[in-house]
Formats: C-alpha cells, sequence, structure tokens
C-alpha cells in the first residue's frame, strides 16, 4: 500500500484556486522532491498531508488525502493526534526559546510524558539520528536560539523525529542554510530514508536530484510530471519539464 | 545650504521637545526641594519606619508606611483580577477568535480605559460595595476590596491589548512549529506563545501596576480616607494618591509641615513609578534584542 496518497485534490485561497486537481502516491521509505518555480502550489500540497492549511482562513479544500490508506479530510479524524504522526520540518529554522533539551522534549511533553528516563534517553536518541549530538551533547540546557542556522535546523528535525512519526514534510529545509550546512542536511535526509517517508519541497533541482528516489514536477497550481527521479530529469516527458530543468524559466 | 525656513522649523521643533524636557525637570526639582524642606523637619528614619501617619491631627505621626501599604494593597487586587482575565482575553483574541472578531472587540474593550475614573469611583460606591455587602455583611462603605476590584476592571485593556500585541509579534514560524508537532490551540498558546511572548507580557502588567498605582478617583471615592498598616481589604484605608487628594484640597496654610507632606508623598509614588517604567524599559530593550 502507499503511504500517502492524493486524489484529485483542488485547493482554493477564497476564489482563487492554488491546486488543480492534484493527484499522486507515495511509496513508503523514500525521498519524494516537490520541485517548480515559486508560486506553483508546491508548499500548499505539502501542507494538505498535515492540514497546515486548516490555520489559514479562508482555504477550501476537495478531493481526498489518503495516509496509510485513511482519509484524513473525510472521516472525523483529531487533527492535532494527526499531527503528531506526520513530521514537519520548516524553511527557516523555528526552534522554540527554550533549551536544547526542552527543544527536543516538546513533542513528548505534549503527549504528557513525564518520566525523566524515557525524555532523556529520546533527547538523546534524537539528537544523535540528526547528526546534532556531539556539537551539544555538553550543554543540552543552552537556549536553542544560540545555535548557528545549520544546527537549528537539524535540532528541528530531532524535535520532529523525537515523537517518531512515519512521515517527515520537509518544505525547503536547506534554502536559509550555508552549503557545507546544507549537505550535512541533506547526508542525513539520505540516512532518514531507511525509516521514514520523506517529502521535501525544494528550489535547488540538483538537491533533489541528488537525495530524492522520485520527483514532481509543479507549475501553476498543476502537477505536470511525476516520475523517478532520474526520468525526469535526464528524459522528462513533458516540455514544459525540459523546460524548467533546463533553467529556460522558473 | 538650509534655507531659513528650514532652520526655523528645526529650532521650533527643538523648542517643543525641549519643554516638555525641562516641564520634567521642573517637576522633579519641585518635588525634590520641597521634599528635602519636609525632611529638615522630619527624620527619614521615622518616615520609613513609623506605623501612623496622621500629620493632620494634633499629635503628628510622619510614617509613609499606611499609605503605601494601602496603595499596593489596592493595586494587588486590582492585577488579581486583571491579569488572569487579560491574559485570558489575549489568548483568546490572538489563538481563538477570527481576525474579524479580534479588530472588532479589541477597541472596544480599550473603551474601559477611556471610562473616566470619576464614574468607576462612584460605580465602586455605588454599586459593588452594597452588592458585596450583601455576601460580605463585615464590609465598610469605603473599602480597598470594590475600589481595587473596580480598578481591575479599568486596567484590564491595558494588559489585554499590550499582551495581545506581544502574542501577535511572536514569529508566525514558531506558531506553525508548535501546530506542525501536533500540539492543541491550549497546548500552543500556553506552552509556546505565551512564554515566548512572556517579556512582552511583563511589560504590560508592569504598564498596568504603574497605572494602578497612580490611580487617583476610584480609590479616593471608594476606598476612604484613614491610613491605616493593613491587609485586610475589608476595611477602609487610604492610597497614597488619596491623601494627596485630601490635603490639596483641603485648607491646610502653604508652607506649613502639612503641606509639604503632599510632596514627600507625592515623590514616594514618583519612585514607585520611576523604577516600574524603568524596569519595563530594561525588559522591553532585552525583547526586542531577541526577535531582530
Amino acid at each position: 500500500m502507499q503511504k500517502l496518497e492524493a486524489r484529485n485534490v483542488n485547493l482554493f485561497y477564497g476564489e482563487k484556486q492554488a491546486l488543480k486537481d492534484i493527484s499522486l502516491g507515495i511509496d513508503p521509505n523514500t525521498v519524494t522532491a516537490f520541485i517548480g518555480p515559486s508560486g506553483c502550489g508546491k508548499s500548499t500540497f505539502l501542507r494538505c498531508f498535515n492540514r497546515m492549511n486548516d490555520l489559514i482562513d479562508n482555504v477550501k479544500i476537495t478531493g481526498d488525502i489518503l495516509i496509510d490508506g485513511r482519509n484524513i479530510y473525510k472521516s472525523k479524524i483529531n487533527v492535532d493526534e494527526h499531527r503528531k504522526k506526520i513530521g514537519m520540518v520548516f524553511q527557516k529554522p523555528n526552534p522554540f526559546p527554550k533549551s536544547i533539551y526542552e527543544n527536543v522534549a516538546f513533542g513528548l511533553r505534549i503527549k504528557g510524558i513525564k518520566n525523566r528516563t524515557i525524555l532523556d534517553e529520546t533527547v538523546e536518541r534524537s539528537l544523535k539520528q540528526a547528526a546534532l549530538w556531539e556539537e551539544v551533547k555538553d550543554d543540552l540546557k543552552k537556549s536553542a536560539l544560540s545555535l548557528s542556522g545549520g544546527q537549528q535546523q537539524r535540532l528541528c528535525i530531532a524535535r520532529t523525529m523525537a515523537v517518531e512519526p512515519s512521515v517527515i514534510l520537509m518544505d525547503e529545509p536547506a534554502s536559509a542554510l550555508d552549503p557545507l550546512s546544507t549537505a550535512k542536511i541533506e547526508e542525513l535526509i539520505y540516512e532518514l530514508k531507511s525509516k521514514y517517508t520523506i517529502v521535501i519541497v525544494t528550489h535547488n533541482m540538483q538537491q533533489a536530484a541528488r537525495i530524492s528516489d522520485k520527483t514532481a514536477f509543479f507549475y501553476l497550481g498543476e502537477l505536470i510530471e511525476y516520475n523517478a527521479t532520474t526520468t525526469i530529469f535526464t528524459n522528462p516527458k513533458k516540455e514544459q519539464t525540459h523546460n524548467y530543468i533546463t533553467g529556460r524559466f522558473g | 545650504m538650509i534655507s531659513l525656513k528650514e532652520r526655523f522649523i528645526e529650532a521650533f521643533l527643538f523648542l517643543c521637545s525641549l519643554l516638555t524636557v525641562l516641564i520634567t525637570l521642573g517637576i522633579i526639582l519641585i518635588l525634590s526641594s520641597e521634599t528635602i524642606k519636609f525632611f529638615s523637619e522630619v527624620s527619614i528614619i521615622e518616615f520609613f519606619t513609623e506605623t501612623e501617619w496622621t500629620p493632620l491631627f494634633a499629635n503628628k505621626k510622619f510614617g509613609i508606611l499606611p499609605l503605601v501599604c494601602g496603595t499596593l494593597l489596592v493595586t494587588t487586587i486590582a492585577i488579581l483580577v486583571a491579569l488572569p482575565l487579560g491574559l485570558t482575553i489575549a489568548v483568546y483574541l490572538n489563538e481563538y477568535a477570527n481576525q474579524k472578531f479580534t479588530a472588532v472587540v479589541k477597541p472596544l474593550l480599550e473603551i474601559l480605559a477611556a471610562i473616566p475614573t470619576v464614574v468607576y469611583g462612584f460605580f465602586a460606591l455605588t454599586f459593588v460595595t452594597p452588592l458585596l455587602q450583601r455576601y460580605i455583611p463585615n464590609l465598610s462603605g469605603f473599602n480597598a476590596l470594590s475600589a481595587g476590584l473596580v480598578m481591575g476592571v479599568m486596567i484590564i485593556p491595558y494588559i489585554s491589548s499590550l499582551s495581545e500585541d506581544a502574542l501577535r509579534a511572536v514569529p508566525k514560524s514558531l506558531r506553525e512549529a508548535a501546530y506542525g508537532m501536533g500540539s492543541t490551540r491550549l497546548q500552543t498558546a500556553f506552552k509556546v506563545m505565551v512564554p515566548a511572548a512572556s517579556s512582552g507580557i511583563i511589560v504590560s502588567v508592569i504598564m498596568a501596576i504603574s497605572r494602578a498605582i497612580g490611580e487617583t478617583m476610584i480609590v479616593a471615592i471608594a476606598a476612604g480616607q484613614e491610613p491605616k498598616l493593613t491587609l485586610n481589604p475589608l476595611t477602609s484605608l487610604e492610597t497614597i494618591t488619596t491623601y494627596i487628594v485630601q490635603v490639596s484640597m483641603g485648607d491646610v496654610p502653604r508652607n506649613s509641615i502639612e503641606y509639604s507632606t503632599i510632596f514627600s508623598a507625592g515623590i514616594t509614588l514618583f519612585v514607585f513609578t520611576f523604577l516600574l517604567n524603568n524596569i519595563s524599559f530594561v525588559i522591553k530593550r532585552k525583547y526586542h534584542q531577541k526577535y531582530e
């Protein structure tokens, strides 16, 4: 069964249609990249999977989104519980103004877990998974805001993994980072694939080519082409895809 | 070459700002000189340790403590009313209500601070006190409780509006992070938004305290004029501001010791609000550094 599936998804901001009849399926334990020029709807579509668009007034969504075969828009699901299973990493690192430890423990705390041993173990495991442990292990009480941008983003990834979601959505997670930090994040994404299903929105086509198994190209709210990454980048079927990846627009 | 007109405008603007500074300095100067005169006759130790304040009686005693205590008691009651209500309103407007509702309700709430305080005073005296007396039989006609409760209502907008501004200033990305982790609205509000806005919220509370300490009409009308060193909110007492009103409206001769007591009371009040304003200034500066 596919991990994530979208069927005929349309999304409107008021009168304006931002997504047009999008259908695609994503296999478990893969990395899928969403590419396309700014304003093409790729981030909006990503946010449909954890219902983050609910936070914006005046958004209307039609069609179905299924996670593990369960429709997250139709059935009476608890949105907060659902979001706990779908992690999200944002474009700009957004650690809470708390300590490193409390940032990673946040997801457990809101579940009501107070057991010190469980918290300690989870914080250590998550920071190790996010390749940040060695850099911060002596100073977990330090404010998360004192870390560098790249470290903050890895902290956000650790925070997301602490609650063991099955899917991680990443909205341009490396666009605000320097090349070295970007390389670290990419390496991390590659390693995380064995445990998670990852969907990543990116502006950087080399990045999409390097880390993803499948790539979806969006343009003006439509899904133009969705295929194996190697096919998209070497032998695209559609004219628009070819023009975009060769840098003729966007 | 700057034209003559430009120079004239610049000089005019400079004089305007100079005037406000000079007025402030003048107030401080008069307060201090009169206070020095007062302390040449009354020992400063008596002022701070004596537990009675009876400058208008034959047996004069000059202990500021009863007035300070009265002021702080009424202020505490007011904050106990305004902080939980004001913060709840701020969180509701920011996290739960839709934007249109907030846009309408926030200015309406601010009207509470625009009602003349004399109206609040009579409301406390003629409505709240009789109402409370039905449930608390030994409540005296003038008391700290109803004055404090009504003052609390008056300062709600100071806390709700400024706290809402502080919550609104929290970067959107933090809210998204909280919801993205699966927080409920309540968890987002109180585990992420309120802590992130805490410095702004503290500033709002300090501004409210500052306003409550300086408030005059409500306490002058509803809290009585008996300086008492007490923490009992059910009896009448006197605040610093009420005392100043009482003496300046009465017929004490100028340059008498009775007359200069109002300056010593005034400078005490000034020191309180000055300190609070400075604390809020320091917190505000720290707060701005954080989200730059």
